[in-house]
């Protein structure tokens, strides 16, 4: 009979190796298309640094070129704050929250024309949002230029229930939809934008690991 | 050759079994005494008669069973069946490969005439009769990937070759060793294989990624995979774990010869022609541990192989909490004795 | 994957459809059906001239749902090796072929919304099949085709009856050219550009392409080398300890082949990556003909593409 520990151990085991796995993508980081006609940069308040810093190594009318579309959910109501500033001369629209972005984002791909280039930088989800939507308007995944920046949080997709769950920073996670404690891997849909939950006591019920941040 | 196809279940009370003919046909997948993974993709020629390598598709005892769990697990989560908008070509091709294989190759379970584009498929096992035009997909019941597969045993997925990777654009999953299509749908080739351990260091997915962006129509290859499974349950899928995973915990030494199934994935791979697409068929063997020692040479191997599995592969499988408890029972059928090469019974 | 299946056909019609280019139409000399082929597909045709193989490969034109023939069309060309001019010398009606199975390394981009394709002279092959898929499914696109004037170009008449305004032919004698900027300045998000002709065409293509801010993946182009004549020189087989000459008009591999040498092959083209081959020494700069290899692997000098590449030294040592 296997002991707590044991089982855990294999556990981790098994997923060990995938902190590296090959669907897991990674985020080369923003590097400017000078041929660019049209430049469209999604981010959050943590990605608005890497647009500016996008900005400046570009240098010349690059940003005059560029509209940004800023998800800031902390930004005084007034939508205004010191990076604001430091986007222009771009045109910028501050957006609530991801999701409110991601619409505008949609609105702006309906009316595009060849010859735009996407630019995503900030959280994981919002760069997986960016790419999803994208994809919906024949954009290539490789095409969109991407950067990682603040919160390692991750969206989840639960495979029992196929529920989403936002905002992750721990494994496990209880699953917001059908309660189901999960292991959240590695491995990651870019089509569902997430990365995958599985059961974690299927084996041994009730035994659940202890809860630990690991995506803050 | 005519089968005789058995009424048995992969799920609840599991009266699954293989009959001894079943049981000398299994496609056992080791040749030696040891296992590591490899590309192992050879020709899928005919290979010996009434042996599951005989025909390109396998249609064996447990035919029509397979096929009505399937129908159970299709009902309870459809999106165990995808296939994204640009895959239609390639369905078509899938369902045109499958049926004149079938047709052929059982001429008197499966009959297809054809008069241009005007089909008529009889699926006798089954009781079906279906007049249908190629190509329109009014004329079908399902779409066409869902519609063949339905009668087909095996899972299958179809990959779309575009920007020297392949896609894995629609498929159809029902009996497969936990991976989930509804997540994979849209993955390329490393990625889907991406929780595979082991293997991308050896660089066995490069390999076989260049390889099959070569593969030619009428060139098809094969290879075989395997896992184990507690009961004979065929719906082992991620969706359903929190359910089914707690047989790992029930493996005891009196019941391992009746509960413990080695699972072996023929595999098979055929360029489609007007698609470029690529079909990839796993088509799932179970038998049990007490059928598996009456064949001296398997029980004297099985063993030693799960002995010295990598304890990456045997995590990555699923098999450590029962694996010393298999052993130990298989232990006492293995006499020591040398084994010879190649896969088949003595 | 050395083997290719090789099909005998028989050339069941020529029509000579412009000055240097004549069009061949194929059936199974057993008159079996030809299997289907997705568009964009090619063949290798096999000729066996008196004192050697030729195998040289040609776009499958022709419906591809259309398999009671299979259409090629060749273009004779100057400082041939040889295998054009056979073709239109020595190949009539009744004449017995082989060609391989079909190929693909040009597909239509299946998740495009709209199709830009850029053709030159010869290269408007492809795209006779292409436009007969696309059609046929509804997409939308745009054929520019380039040709030197009326009497060398082939098809004008056929594509524009067919296709109407969504095809533009470009006289090349009269002054016009394809206005690839503007095409491309007015086309909407999601739209893939596809070029085949000879080689400063499609580098001009996917140039202009680029600097019009055209992503990388949405950019395709096909372009078959047949192997560049050149100065002899020598082989040295590291494995079996051979030594083989090859001539100025055959590649290495047919060099390998005619000497009864076994070697990885597909496309024969440069563009598959089957034939690639460890180079232990050289002495001289390889000639890499191919567009497989990356730039840093044709400057390290280790690989080479041996169906079309060849060296401007007396001898070079690969690992066979």
């Amino acid at each position: 009979m296997l002991s707590l520990r044991q089982i855990l151990l294999a556990f981790q085991q098994r997923h060990k190796h995938m902190t590296t796995i090959k669907s897991r993508p990674v985020y080369p980081g923003l590097s400017p298309d000078l041929n660019a006609r049209k430049n469209v940069c999604v981010c959050d308040e943590a990605g608005a640094e890497a647009i500016v810093e996008l900005f400046a190594s570009a240098g010349g009318p690059f940003a005059e070129r560029s509209l940004v579309l800023l998800a800031a959910e902390t930004l005084k109501t007034n939508g205004r704050g010191p990076v604001i500033e430091r986007l222009s001369p771009a045109e910028i629209e501050v957006s609530p929250a991801l999701d409110a972005a991601i619409v505008r984002f949609r609105e702006v791909l309906s009316r595009a024309a060849m010859g735009l280039r996407v630019y995503a930088a900030g959280s994981e989800p919002l760069i997986g949002s960016v790419i999803q939507a994208a994809a919906d308007f024949g954009i290539d995944h490789k095409s969109i230029r991407t950067e990682q920046r603040g919160s390692l949080k991750r969206r989840v997709q639960c495979v029992h229930c196929k529920g989403i769950i936002e905002d992750v920073t721990t494994s496990p996670v209880r699953c917001t939809h059908c309660g189901l404690f999960l292991f959240v891997r590695d491995h990651y849909s870019r089509r569902l934008a997430a990365f995958q939950g599985v059961c974690v006591d299927a084996e041994c019920p009730g035994e659940i690991p202890e809860i630990k941040v690991l995506y803050s | 050759m005519t089968l005789t196809f058995k009424e048995e279940t992969f799920r609840d009370d599991f009266t699954f079994s293989n009959s001894p003919k079943a049981i000398r046909r299994f496609p056992f997948p080791f040749h030696e005494d040891k296992y590591m993974y490899s590309v192992n993709i050879e020709p899928h020629t005919p290979g010996a008669q009434g042996s599951a390598f005989e025909f390109p598709i396998d249609i064996d005892e447990h035919y029509v069973s397979e096929m009505r769990d399937r129908a159970l697990v299709l009902e309870a989560d459809p999106r165990r069946c995808q296939a994204l908008p640009h895959m239609m070509t390639a369905q078509w091709d899938t369902l045109e490969l499958l049926m004149t294989s079938m047709a052929e190759s059982y001429p008197e379970h499966f009959r297809l005439t054809r008069d241009g584009a005007h089909w008529h498929w009889i699926n006798r096992p089954l009781g079906i009769e279906q007049k249908f035009t190629f190509g329109d997909v009014s004329t079908l019941p399902y779409e066409p990937m869902e519609y063949i597969a339905r009668q087909c045993q095996g899972d299958f997925s179809i990959q779309d070759q575009r920007d020297n990777q392949l896609w894995m654009d629609a498929g159809i999953v029902t009996t497969q060793a936990d991976w989930s299509l509804d997540f994979d749908v849209g993955m390329n080739f490393f990625e889907w294989h991406a929780p595979v351990p082991l293997a991308h260091e050896k660089g066995v997915f490069e390999r076989a990624l260049k390889f099959l962006l070569n593969l030619q129509c009428g060139r098809p290859v094969r290879r075989l995979n395997w896992t184990m499974t507690v009961n004979p349950r065929l719906d082992t899928s991620p969706e359903n774990y929190h359910k089914w995973g707690i047989d790992r915990a029930s493996v005891t030494p009196e019941n391992v010869g009746n509960k413990v199934h080695l699972r072996v994935e023929l595999q098979g791979l055929w360029r489609l022609p007007r698609s470029n697409a690529i079909l990839f068929s796993i088509r799932c063997y179970l038998i049990k541990m007490s059928e598996l020692v009456t064949v001296p040479k398997w029980r004297r191997r099985l063993p030693r192989v799960l002995r010295t599995l990598p304890d990456e592969i045997a995590d990555y499988k699923g098999l450590t909490r029962y694996r010393a408890t298999t052993i130990d029972w298989l232990s006492q059928y293995d006499d020591g004795a040398p084994t010879s090469l190649g896969c088949g019974p003595d | 994957m050395t083997e290719t299946f090789l099909r005998r056909v028989r050339v069941a019609e020529i029509e000579r459809v412009a000055s240097r280019i004549k069009r061949f139409r194929l059936v199974d000399a057993a008159n079996d059906r030809l299997p289907d082929f997705s568009a964009g597909s090619h063949v290798t045709v096999c000729m066996r001239s008196p004192d050697r193989l030729i195998r040289n490969p040609y776009s499958l034109m022709g419906c591809p749902s259309d398999t009671s023939s299979y259409q090629i069309s060749v273009l004779n060309v100057d400082n041939s090796r040889g295998g054009s001019q056979f073709m239109h010398d020595q190949v009539a009606v009744g004449s017995e072929l082989e060609i391989s199975s079909p190929l693909n390394l040009f597909p239509p981009a299946k998740l495009g919304r709209k199709h830009i394709l850029v053709a030159g002279g010869i290269g408007i092959t492809p795209f006779i099949a292409m436009t007969s898929d696309l059609a046929a499914h509804g997409c939308d696109f745009e054929l520019h085709y380039g040709v030197r004037s009326e009497e060398e170009g082939a098809y004008c008449g056929l594509l524009q009856t067919t296709y109407g305004e969504r095809v533009k032919v470009y006289y090349q004698d009269k002054g016009e050219f394809i206005p690839l900027e503007r095409v491309l300045g007015e086309q909407p998000l999601g739209t893939h550009m596809y070029v085949c002709g000879p080689k400063p065409m499609i580098d001009w293509a996917l140039k202009t392409a680029k600097l019009e801010g055209w992503p990388d993946e949405n950019l395709h182009s096909e372009q078959f080398s047949a192997p560049l004549p050149g100065k002899p020189f020598e082989v040295h087989l590291a494995k079996s300890g051979r030594t083989i000459t090859v001539s100025g008009h055959q590649s290495i591999l047919e060099a390998l082949e005619q000497n009864g040498v076994d070697a990885p092959y597909l496309c024969r083209g440069g563009a598959c990556g089957q034939c690639e081959t460890a180079v232990s020494s050289c002495d001289g700069p390889i000639q890499h003909n191919d567009h497989y290899l990356t730039d840093a692997e044709k400057a390290g000098g280790k690989k080479i593409m041996i169906c079309l590449s060849r060296i401007e030294g007396n001898s070079i040592t690969i690992d066979l």
